[in-house]
């Protein structure tokens, strides 16, 4: 049995280590609530976005745009969404299998564009092309940020670098759940159902200067904001995810507390009843 | 009083926040296109918006002026909605900022090289000027 002194230790060790945990969760409380508050404001925005666009090409349904079609080169760009910083349970990692575990995504294929330290660092580990990296832009993201990471992606794609543009980040759903999601930004897609809807709302809209042009300006300004949503999600979601991490590791360190204090008490007892039995046997051997 | 029939709704919409949300009987802005003015029952036009002032008029009520810089605009006969990725009020602008800016923009495209965006340039100019405009 290990001894008093060392119990007594490990205890407090276990307690300061708590105090950190505990302080960490507040901190990351504070910081939730700040971040979904911004996820909530930058929706209308989106949603309004995505009305438009989709109604756009439900009306141009056969338009032919570079932004439309699939780009002839192989090569693949990910955007990759983690934190700068750990003990947030496995936030970071579930965005990375999210890349590696994918079927569609061949490893000799994609270039990746690295915004956070943690997801660039499990990418390049595992042997990924890392094309850009931009991880100090999540810690306050700004449109202005992600507008100029997109134009960079969208430049790649324009040329004819890359064919396609992924999006790998983790989706706020609620304080507790939030769902490391890959979508496809470019070309775009949209659900068909969704197009045919807006086609039956009868407003014949107009376009200026024409519809091409405003599609060539208006698409990436969609993107962008697909892009900025991410962004402003995955912070949200970072300090959920390091909310609940913290959490029960502050009621992991409870348990263990209880159960070492449990073990401290039986192991002063068990001393306490050995220095008895020596007393008593002393006390009979000199009688 | 303004009559109903000539009331139309008016969105303001940026990435950080609804900008701003109201009533209104005519709508003036910056357009690619030129500048252009709304009244209800405009025919449904999608349009892509110039850094310029964004005038609201509603009757009875003090005009609502804003700088809108890039994005686009959505009209529908009963309301309009601006998607602008930049859009400040008045009082909100560093005056002191947009004449540096200015002054850089104008040095800019004074001695141009190869290096110098014009595009950009121009574009960070007329931003300064209607940042300069709305402030005074």
């Amino acid at each position: 049995m290990a001894s008093m002194r060392d119990i007594k230790r490990r205890k407090g060790s276990i307690q300061s280590t708590q105090q950190i945990t505990k302080a960490m969760k507040l901190v990351s409380t504070v910081k939730l609530q700040k971040a979904r508050n911004r996820a909530e404001q930058t929706n209308p925005y989106f949603n309004y976005m995505y009305q438009t666009v989709t109604s756009m090409l439900a009306k141009s349904g056969s338009i032919n745009h570079p932004y439309l079609n699939k780009g002839d080169s192989t090569k693949k760009a990910v955007v990759v969404i983690t934190s700068n910083r750990g003990l947030a349970g496995g936030y970071n990692s579930n965005v990375v299998k999210l890349v590696t575990g994918s079927e569609e995504l061949a490893k000799e294929d994609l270039e990746i564009y690295a915004i956070g330290n943690k997801g660039k660092e499990a990418l390049e580990r595992k042997g990924y092309a890392i094309k850009e990296e931009a991880s100090g832009i999540i810690e306050s993201p700004s449109y202005e940020d992600a507008a100029m990471l997109c134009k960079k992606v969208l430049d790649a794609y324009v040329s004819g670098e890359i064919g396609e543009i992924y999006l790998a980040y983790t989706h706020f759903k609620n304080t507790v759940s939030h769902e490391p999601t890959l979508i496809k930004l470019l070309p775009v897609e949209f659900d068909e159902e969704e197009i045919e809807k807006a086609a039956d709302s009868n407003v014949l809209m107009n376009y200026e200067p024409n519809e091409e042009e405003a599609l060539d300006m208006i698409i990436p300004k969609y993107v962008t904001s697909l892009f900025y949503g991410a962004l402003v999600e995955a912070v949200a979601s970072e300090n959920g995810a390091r909310m609940q991490a913290m959490d029960s590791a502050t009621s992991n360190a409870d348990e263990l507390i209880s159960d070492l204090t449990l073990k401290y008490n039986r192991a002063r007892q068990g001393s306490i009843t050995q220095e008895l039995t020596e007393i008593i046997a002393g006390a009979s051997a000199i009688s | 009083m303004a009559d109903d029939s000539r009331i139309f709704q008016v969105e303001i919409i940026t990435p950080d926040r609804v900008f701003h949300t109201g009533e209104a009987t005519m709508i003036e802005f910056n357009t690619a296109a030129g500048e252009l003015g709304v009244y209800k029952r405009h025919i449904p036009l999608t349009t892509v918006l110039a850094p310029g002032i964004v005038k609201i008029h509603n009757d009875g009520e003090e005009d609502v002026i804003a700088a809108v810089h890039s994005g686009f605009a959505e009209i529908l006969p009963d309301k309009v909605t601006l998607l602008a990725e930049i859009a400040e009020w008045p009082d909100e602008i560093d005056k002191n900022r947009a004449e540096a800016a200015k002054a850089r923009a104008e040095e800019r495209l004074a001695n141009k090289t190869e290096a110098v965006d014009v595009k950009r340039a121009e574009f960070a100019l007329r931003k300064a000027l209607v940042r300069i405009d709305i402030a005074k």
